[in-house]
């Protein structure tokens, strides 16, 4: 029990400092981090959904990053549109990204293993180009929003108004929903379908179905950060749909620690914060985190949980056996 | 009445003919054993029963309803709870939970996304009724990892017992274990089997002896013998294509 | 569409499928035979491109680069295999995904600095320039002709190699039944190292030819990787036969395809909706060919028997 209270302990302290930033950093003049502190937890939204796949789920999908270009996509249409009240866009937007992580799902999962990967990440290909060709949207060149989703009218989740907190309570209730969901029924027929799905399958259970419904929630939350994204950067474009994206999305929750609770929100950090001392210290910094991730894959196996938090909790164990199981 | 019925059923893998004609019943409250020598055709009959392969033709029948079209997981939820020759368990999981998972499988939707699992006292308590009934109780919040090979053997029918199946497909569950584990083993076996039919897979003629009603002989894809086991015994037939053949 | 278009859209379409075929045949041994999943199998095209540049700048021959430029590119190969992928081989694709990936960032990133972000061109050699009339109206360039007459006898080559030779008998093997080849005590990391080395070869000499046809720069070989997979997942994964009619198919459907489906656009729809939906539709076309092999044949048209 005690090993539980500690993960969340961690989280309570990440939290507790989230909370903090936006109060004490101006008083230092680093409104700066900021910024960086909303990329951090934007990127953790999308990667804590993505570790529901790829921790719990043992499907490692690399074209994640489909998911928050789509609904931020299906929000900016939208909001073109005239819909204006961001409950309305969030329904629009996780409703367009769910429905194609049934298509695009049920496809993929009529394989496994590294064919599902190929198949993701030709699917994320797939919607790259196509935002692309959305001329009337921008095309290449993404869209610039002129007007943002307001709260009946209020602005509170705006970048003038309270978007931050609104970002952090996101995460917060993504964290927590993903939290409970592992350990429901439904997460331990995940977890199991992972580690033996043809026990899993000799016991009664339709893996297909359940590996399905996670491909589709995890779908969703993803299309929740690139709302919010989009709100914050008033921009979207097919970039964010990029299958680097995808990519750097699957580094963090493996940085992280798969399968662990706070694993997709540290590789999040810890990505931004390599991202911007490397980026300050010279230009061409990916010369050296391309590197990085070849020695972190080489030697480093059990994530940053496991690096920062050594304490074996029954999810590392369950982590460090996804990392050694083939996908 | 008859749990599980067996139909003509006939496989072929190119020119080889796996399953021939293969016919079997096993009622209720009774043990029936399938033996035969090595390439025989048990495992390729126990796929067909399972659902890992598809037989050519020929029916399979659970409990009064066809599930040969079915899948594997179609089949666990009609009834058929089975093991494994070799072990089969989620290491990850813990014994208890493993038996839980089982039960969980039986016992309404997993379709359920907030209440923790693993707080479930209904489930946790049957699979504890499940260990302690196969004597691994105190075994229960070890790493399935953990465990020896005989009470690994244990949690599988554990498993497959949580399920609350209406026959068990036992393949060779006597594999590997040593002499006092397998006297135990069969000791549980016979116990359960007036209670839940079974259709046995097996090597050890000790355990066919004491716990088979029925045996089939299978050579080369066919039965090529039927009846209780004394009169399999003493059956020519049977003794040159199998107990002779061991006996070489 | 007209007739002499259609025709050069085959070619076209051929064209494309054969140097496909070329980056998707190392990639799909690689993992038949290892179960390696190499990302960094498009950045090796990459190399080969930027490989060719370079050595004809400073030899000034086109024939003397491409034979340095697949030292080099097979060089490169070798030294990743030696120094990343082979500790890789028993992991899991998690951690071949992260290696790869980040070999990728670097060898684009690299790229980037030494030749600068922007496009670079390279003629094709003298002696292949120009076009050859083929009708009336219809010539098309001598060099596009002898990439596809490439792609055709590399394929032929490699398709004798698996088929008829000893070591072609082991790389099926492995991607069948790895444990064999190793039961049979044959030196694995050697037959790993020549698999390696032959895709390595294969992913530059596509960068090589496919250089004074299409533009080089950083990050070309992403998208092409990319549509291998989508090759790979239609053929059906470690096949070279299956590899090759992947290539075709896909190179056909996204130039006549592409065509194809924007010009019906235009008859059944106002241009209105056409020029909207067809360029959107069209860039969908291969991944809805995958999609649908996907439903009819999931493990691929032509798979290696056994493999995964």
């Amino acid at each position: 029990m005690m090993r539980v209270d500690r993960s969340f302990l961690v989280m309570a302290l990440i939290f507790a400092l989230l909370l903090a930033a936006p109060f004490v950093l101006p008083l230092v003049e680093q409104t700066y981090l900021l910024s960086l502190l909303i990329k951090a937890m934007l990127l953790a939204i999308a990667a804590i959904s993505l570790d529901l796949l790829v921790g719990h789920g043992g499907m490692v999908s690399l074209g994640h990053a489909a998911f928050v270009a789509i609904g931020a996509y299906a929000a900016a249409i939208g909001l073109e549109s005239g819909i204006e009240n961001i409950l309305a866009l969030l329904v629009l937007a996780v409703l367009v990204s769910g429905l194609f992580a049934l298509v695009t799902g049920a496809l993929a999962l009529r394989t496994s293993g590294v064919y599902f990967l190929m198949i993701t990440l030709a699917f994320g290909q797939m919607a790259y180009f196509t935002l692309t060709s959305l001329a009337p949207y921008g095309g290449d060149d993404g869209l610039t929003l002129w007007s943002m989703a307001t709260l009946f009218g209020s602005d509170v989740v705006q970048n003038g108004g309270q978007l931050y907190l609104v970002i952090l309570l996101t995460l917060l209730a993504s964290w927590w929903g993903v939290h409970r969901l592992s350990n429901a029924r439904f997460g331990r027929v995940l977890r199991a379908a992972r580690d033996n799905p043809g026990r899993t399958e000799i016991m009664g259970f339709s893996i297909f179905r359940y590996r399905l419904t996670a491909y589709v929630i995890a779908g969703m939350i993803a299309a929740v950060s690139g709302l919010l994204t989009m709100q914050h950067a008033e921009f979207v474009s097919p970039a964010m749909a990029a299958w680097q994206r995808s990519g750097d999305l699957l580094v963090i929750v493996v940085l992280g620690g798969l399968g662990t609770r706070n694993g997709a929100l540290l590789g999040a950090l810890f990505l931004v914060l390599v991202e911007e001392v490397l980026g300050s210290i010279f230009h061409e910094w990916r010369l050296l985190y391309g590197p990085l991730l070849v020695l972190m894959a080489l030697h480093a196996k059990g994530g940053l949980s496991d690096l920062l938090f050594p304490a074996h909790g029954p999810e590392t164990t369950d982590a460090t056996r996804a990392n050694g199981e083939q996908i | 009445m008859d749990v599980l019925e067996i139909r003509n059923l006939n496989k072929r893998f190119g020119a080889v003919h796996v399953s021939r004609n293969i016919s079997l019943s096993v009622p209720d409250g009774q043990c029936h054993a399938v033996i035969g020598p090595n390439g025989a055709g048990k495992t390729t009959l126990i796929h067909q029963i399972s659902g890992v392969l598809q037989p050519d033709a020929g029916e399979v029948v659970l409990a009064g309803r066809d599930i040969t079209a079915s899948k594997t997981w179609q089949r666990a939820q009609a009834g058929l709870g089975r093991t494994f020759q070799l072990t089969s368990v989620l290491p990850s999981f813990s014994v208890l939970e493993n038996v839980a998972l089982a039960a969980q499988a039986k016992s309404g939707s997993s379709f359920r996304f907030f209440r923790p699992a693993g707080r479930e006292a209904d489930l946790n308590e049957k699979a504890m009724r499940t260990l302690e009934r196969l004597k691994i109780g105190d075994r229960a919040l070890v790493p399935a990892d953990d465990l020896s090979h005989g009470e690994r053997r244990l949690l599988e029918l554990a498993i497959a017992l949580a399920g609350a199946p209406r026959l068990l497909l036992l393949d060779e569950p006597m594999a590997g274990l040593g002499r006092v584990e397998s006297a135990m083993l069969i000791d549980i076996l016979a116990d359960l089997r007036r209670s839940i039919p079974m259709l046995l897979v097996e090597h050890d003629m000790d355990a066919i002896f004491q716990l088979a009603d029925t045996v089939s002989v299978l050579v080369d894809g066919r039965i090529v013998a039927q009846g209780a086991p004394e009169d399999i015994r003493n059956d020519p037939a049977a003794r040159a294509a199998y107990l002779g053949d061991k006996g070489q | 569409m007209s007739l002499t278009l259609f025709l050069i859209q085959c070619l076209n379409g051929l064209q494309y499928g054969t140097l496909l075929f070329l980056i998707a045949a190392g990639l799909t041994l690689v993992f038949g035979v290892m179960g390696f999943i190499n990302l960094a199998h498009g950045v090796q095209y990459m190399v080969g491109a930027y490989l060719v540049f370079a050595f004809q700048q400073l030899t000034g021959s086109f024939v003397a680069a491409v034979i340095l430029s697949m030292a080099a590119a097979l060089l490169l190969g070798l030294l990743l295999e030696h120094f990343v992928f082979r500790h890789l081989y028993g992991r899991d694709h998690l951690a071949q995904v992260l290696a790869t990936f980040g070999i990728i960032i670097f060898l684009n990133e690299l790229a980037k600095i030494l030749f600068g972000p922007g496009t670079l061109t390279i003629e094709p050699p003298e002696f292949l320039a120009g076009s050859v009339q083929l009708t009336e109206q219809l010539r098309y360039p001598v060099y596009r002709f002898v990439t596809i007459l490439a792609g055709l006898i590399v394929a032929v080559l490699l398709y004798i190699t698996v088929t008829r030779t000893r070591v072609g008998m082991l790389i099926r093997a492995g991607a069948t039944t790895p444990d064999m080849v190793s039961a049979l005590g044959i030196n694995v990391q050697k037959l790993f190292m020549i698999v390696f080395g032959v895709g390595a070869m294969l992913a530059g000499f596509a960068g090589v030819i496919a250089a004074p046809i299409f533009a080089i720069e950083p990050g070309m070989g992403d998208n092409i990787l990319i549509i291998a997979f989508v090759v790979i997942i239609i053929g059906g994964v470690g096949s070279i036969r299956g590899a090759f009619l992947g290539a075709l198919m896909v190179g056909l459907f996204d130039t006549v395809g592409r065509t194809l489906l924007i010009e019906g656009l235009e008859v059944v729809f106002p241009p209105s909706v056409s020029n909207q939906v067809g360029p959107a539709l069209a860039s969908m076309l291969v991944y809805i060919l995958m999609a649908a092999v996907l439903v009819v044949r999931p493990q691929g048209l032509l798979p290696a028997k056994g493999a995964a």
